[in-house]
């Protein structure tokens, strides 16, 4: 159980004001500028000590990626470029640090910035984030007035910070894709290598790195790697925001220690499985891209970086999804897939092509309109798509296919048993969920 | 230079090179459908996935460089692997995600035959479908009058859209919508505004883009294919004509790195049709105000009869746009033996003459030399409708780095950023006497580059040559003063003397009244002949030379003859003939071979050959078959300085007014006259606002 004073976010949940006067209070801002004089190196080390893993999704180490950044500029502007563009369904965890804890996120930016030589950072938002970006307009704002950030500020280290509204595109949360959205071009992942710690916003070395990741940068910071470190388990280090929803009696959204069990983040946290733990079917424990876990595997699994990876599935974002035996898991999967086919950018052909064919096999599969062999087609297909593609959504779109067809094989026979066996054409009624 | 291991075999390449043409240099193939070798890199067909040891899952070869690869753990060269079954299992999945959507049309595709998707599908498709689904249906959309859609075919490659965008410089095209829902449209379904435009069809690797003027006309295995050179302008494009029987059905770009790279302008594509319309099929007499059929015979007669009644010195000879080096070699050594001095190809008042030396007509720096160039100087001209290839080079040269381009002349869209310094001699005046910044950058440019158009006065070209090597724009390294010309004949002509002789008359002299009594004209379609004068008209089509004609003696157009043509930077290329001309039509040295017997003054020449010969002998030059002899640049520089400094008079204006209507081809073409009339409209309609600006 992660300790009161060991919470990186004490006001996740808004009770107290996000402004800047309470944040302070709550620790936020507070000898920042004694950090900035350790210098870059030391603030890197630190947070490569902390063993911070990128909280979007990759769980690449936070300290390595911003090592990555060229250490002396080579006439061209360093650009640190925060990832707001929250969309994986089942997170939610970005969006409570904008609205409640947003000066952790601007004083982290800060940090980042320093330790990148970066004097400029775009919080990029997502577009349905029409709230979050008000507040958080307002801290940065309240951060102006202050003279903490600003051409010439408080810190002695000119640093701009730019909040941009997206437009509401999926596809605009993978990092180069969201680069070229904010130079106002389309919304389409670049191919990689050059990556953008060589060539990123207009062409500059840039970080692109998650909310959570450089909210908790502060903090990290100011009270130690070795800290941060202590947290957790050896890899997996730290706490994070898990966003948990689906079938608990209280879904939620908690900061708790990375490691901490799936049981344990139910029953503690999320007042318990719906109808006990006997009505568990499975759980999608990183958002909706990775592949699910059957019950008896998840439920005393750590939620942690590699454990997951080990089950086949992945932390991804933390937004656990848990799913009862009330649930249509073809169906569920179904609108994952349709969710995939429709936030595809077109660019590269194998998820172009690739998720509207998958979905449209997933569809008849629900109702169980389709053949056997199929099964093993759709697994091919996904195969074909996985690995494929310029940026990562097609993996996204292949994985929960995957788990289905790995763990619930037999339900999909089910049903196209049933559906073979009926002698009517019309649809099989479906309990409502 | 890396060492890189493809299939096994060791290869040495630059580092920046990428694995595709790394495994190319290794003998390997791979496939790709978006990637092109003179568009950017996109990578997103996929196809050109391939195996490389280390990496964690296939890598698109196009997109990655051999300097991103990483060595193996001892230091081994990095291995890429084309033949290995995680390439082949990559390169069969993306083939048939590309083939699910594509519908199953190709008995009526116009891209069949000559379709990427259709040979790369023998070589990586399987020969059944696994996809039960409905096909995507795709609308069509109206692009235009030359390109015709047919988006169900699309695979997305988005050639077309970088083409537009990065070589023609007129992003009409792009993608709207996402995932499968992506389309390849216009804005609104505007028509396409590029004059480069029906390259996007021949980019297109599968039937989406169609050339709309032949499409369900030809089959790529029906027709017998010419290498040719273009004259719809002075470039001297490389093209391939493809007939059909006697017919011309289609053109094509050559690829030719010197001229035109692949790219030809849609004037020089496009004008197939008026090489069938309004054509010139036997000779025709003037009796009594009205022109009729006549024999060969008669039409010589008539011309006999009026010669030999005409003082020689009331004779005169001018050549139109068109004209190949031996037709006008011949004129001029009949025009010679009848001793007229009265002879001129050049159609304006303008100071070229070739006695200034052959470099003071030419495009010296030559089209691949504008690369080199970092700073330019447009006097008088308009390249992209004088020379729309040329044009495209300047743009390329502007794309690869930071380039300054100024314009004298007519405020006109280059496609590419240009500082507008003024609209006529005053303001050439004025930047040679400092009053603009452009002369300082143009003082600090290693290789400045002034381009004058053809048609400038003799104290522009003064003026603009004296400013060239006050620059530095004329030194031993670098050749940096051109004459844009904007026709295919004139500087064959030029080559060849074909201008006034002592006390002879010039172009618009003999065409105005009272000029000569007896004017042959070959092929000048441009201007009127005030009435008077008795003319004898050698062409192919029935345009503006032809009405005013008292004989018409029918020629060969330039694909149904074999002619030699020299463009504008002095390239001598020779045309092939790929056809025959129509009815009673002959290949014009033939014709005035024929004549010169009739006027008793016999050319020495029975035969093609035989022309050639006694041309090559008293012009090495054109013996040269595909290089510029380049001439003494400085000297004729100077020479042209000295041609007095009379500045001051009108604005300058391109001779091309409408870019699709040139000549009498073009002229005769249904296809370019709804280009033109297209063109007309956006004009008019861009306008007001224009002035509102």
């Amino acid at each position: 159980m992660l300790a009161d004073q060991d919470r990186i976010f004490t006001n996740l949940y808004g009770l107290h004001s996000p402004g800047l006067e309470a944040a302070k209070q709550r620790g936020a801002w507070d000898g920042t500028k004694f950090l900035l004089e350790q210098g870059r190196d030391w603030i890197i080390e630190e947070m490569k000590a902390s063993g911070l893993r990128g909280r979007g999704g990759a769980g690449f180490p936070t300290g390595l990626k911003w090592s990555f950044m060229p250490k002396k500029s080579d006439g061209r502007p360093h650009y640190l470029v925060v990832n707001a563009d929250e969309s994986e369904p089942g997170t939610c965890k970005d969006r409570e640090i904008m609205r409640h804890d947003p000066h952790l996120l601007i004083e982290g930016c800060m940090l980042a910035c320093f330790a990148m030589g970066a004097h400029a950072c775009y919080i990029y938002i997502r577009g349905e984030y029409v709230a979050e970006k008000h507040a958080l307009q307002k801290a940065v704002d309240e951060a102006y007035e202050a003279r903490l950030v600003g051409q010439s500020n408080v810190h002695d280290y000119p640093f701009d910070i730019y909040v941009h509204h997206g437009a509401g595109a999926y596809i605009c949360g993978e990092e180069t894709a969201l680069i070229e959205s904010l130079e106002g071009k389309k919304g389409m992942p670049r191919l990689k290598p050059p990556f953008p710690a060589n060539t990123g916003l207009y062409g500059c070395p840039t970080t692109v790195n998650n909310v959570e990741s450089i909210a908790v940068a502060g903090t990290i910071l100011r009270r130690g790697g070795a800290w941060f470190a202590g947290l957790g388990g050896k890899n997996n280090t730290g706490t994070k925001l898990f966003c948990v929803s689906g079938h608990v009696n209280k879904p939620c959204n908690v900061e708790a220690e990375l490691g901490i069990t799936f049981r344990e983040l139910v029953d503690r946290h999320c007042g318990g499985m719906r109808g006990g733990w006997d009505n568990l079917l499975c759980s999608i424990p990183g958002g909706s891209s990775v592949p699910l876990v059957p019950a008896d595997q998840i439920i005393d699994a750590k939620m942690d970086f590699d454990t997951l990876r080990g089950l086949g599935s992945g932390l991804g974002t933390a937004a656990v999804i848990v799913l009862d035996r009330s649930t249509d898991i073809v169906a569920a999967i179904t609108r994952i897939s349709y969710f995939y086919k429709h936030e595809s950018c077109g660019q590269c052909t194998p998820c172009r092509e690739g998720t509207g064919w998958m979905w449209r096999v997933m569809q008849r599969m629900t109702e169980g309109r389709a053949q056997k062999r199929e099964i093993d087609m759709l697994f091919e297909v996904t195969k074909q798509i996985e690995g494929h593609t310029i940026c990562a959504l097609g993996d996204a779109a292949a994985w929960p296919i995957q788990g289905l067809i790995k763990h619930f094989r037999p339900e999909i026979e089910k049903r196209i048993d049933r559906y073979t066996a009926n002698p009517h054409s019309d649809p099989i009624p479906m309990a409502a969920e | 230079m890396t060492k890189i291991l493809v299939d096994g075999t060791e290869v040495e390449v630059p580092a920046e090179y990428t694995l595709l043409q790394a495994c190319e240099a290794a003998g390997a193939e791979i496939p790709r459908f978006c990637f092109h070798e003179r568009l950017s890199i996109a990578g997103n067909c996929r196809m050109c996935l391939v195996e490389l040891k280390g990496a964690p899952k296939p890598v698109a070869s196009c997109a990655y460089a051999v300097k991103d690869c990483r060595p193996g753990p001892n230091g081994e060269p990095p291995e890429v692997l084309t033949r290995s079954g995680l390439t082949k299992k990559a390169r069969e999945g993306v083939m048939e995600f590309l083939l699910i959507n594509h519908p199953l049309d190709c008995p009526i595709c116009d891209q069949g035959g000559h379709c990427d998707l259709q040979d790369q599908a023998m070589a990586y498709g399987v020969d059944s479908t696994r996809y039960q689904e409905n096909k995507r249906a795709v609308e069509e959309k109206h692009i235009g009058p030359l390109v015709r859609t047919a988006m169900n075919r699309c695979i997305h490659c988005t050639r077309c859209v970088r083409f537009l965008a990065e070589v023609a410089g007129v992003p009409d095209l792009g993608a709207i919508g996402r995932g499968e829902d992506m389309e390849i449209t216009s804005y609104l379904e505007q028509s396409m505004a590029s004059e480069l435009q029906g390259n996007v069809a021949d980019l297109c690797p599968v039937g989406a883009l169609v050339h709309r003027p032949q499409s369900y006309n030809v089959r790529p295995w029906e027709l017998n294919k010419t290498e040719s050179v273009d004259v719809m302008d002075a470039v001297g494009s490389s093209i391939r004509v493809d007939t059909r029987g006697r017919e011309v059905m289609q053109i094509e770009p050559r690829v030719s790195e010197e001229i035109n790279e692949e790219w030809i302008s849609d004037k020089t594509r496009y004008h197939v049709d008026g090489l069938r319309m309004q054509r010139l099929d036997r000779p025709y007499l003037r009796e009594n105000g009205r022109l009729r059929p006549a024999s060969w015979g008669e039409a010589f007669q008539a011309i006999a009869a009026k010669v030999k009644a005409t003082d020689p010195k009331r004779i005169g000879a001018v050549v139109g746009d068109l004209a190949g080096v031996e037709e006008i070699f011949a004129l001029r050594e009949l025009m010679r033996a009848l001793g007229t001095p009265n002879l001129d190809c050049r159609q304006a008042e303008t100071g070229l003459d070739p006695a200034l030396g052959r470099a003071s007509y030419l495009f010296n720096p030559t089209i691949p030399g504008i690369e080199t160039a970092d700073a330019i100087l447009i006097v008088g001209a308009n390249p992209r409708t004088e020379a729309s290839l040329l044009n495209v080079r300047i743009r390329k040269r502007w794309r690869m780095g930071p380039l300054a381009v100024g314009v004298i002349g007519e405020p006109v869209d280059l496609t590419y950023p240009s500082h507008y310094i003024g609209a006529g001699p005053e303001s050439l005046a004025g930047l040679a006497r400092g009053e603009h910044s452009f002369l300082e950058t143009l003082k600090e440019a290693k290789a400045p580059l002034v381009i004058v158009g053809a048609h400038a006065e003799p104290g522009i070209l003064a003026a603009a040559s004296a400013l060239a090597k006050e620059i530095g724009a004329v030194t031993p390294e670098w050749n940096g003063f051109g004459v844009l010309h904007t026709a295919a004949a004139r500087v064959g002509a030029l080559d060849l003397g074909f201008v006034p002789g002592e006390g002879g008359l010039g172009f618009p002299a003999m065409l105005a009244s009272g000029g000569v009594d007896v004017l042959f004209n070959l092929g000048a379609d441009e201007h009127d002949v005030a009435p008077g004068a008795f003319v004898i008209y050698q062409g192919t089509h029935g345009d503006r030379g032809a009405s005013r004609a008292d004989v018409i003696l029918p020629g060969a157009a330039y694909t149904e003859k074999s002619a030699t043509w020299v463009n504008t930077e002095g390239r001598v290329q020779i045309g092939n003939r790929a056809g025959f001309p129509p009815g009673d039509a002959r290949e014009d040295w033939a014709i005035l071979r024929a004549l010169s017997d009739v006027l008793g003054h016999r050319l020495p020449f029975d035969s093609l050959t035989a022309l050639r010969r006694a041309l090559y002998a008293a012009h090495p030059h054109f013996a040269a078959i595909g290089t510029v002899e380049a001439g003494d640049v400085a000297a004729s520089v100077d020479r042209l300085a000295g041609l007095g400094s009379a500045t001051g008079g009108a604005a300058f204006a391109s001779p091309v007014t409408d870019f699709y209507l040139t000549n009498p081809i073009a002229r005769a073409s249904r296809v370019l006259a709804e280009c033109s009339r297209l063109a007309r409209e956006r004009a008019a309609e861009s306008r007001p606002l224009a002035a509102a600006e």
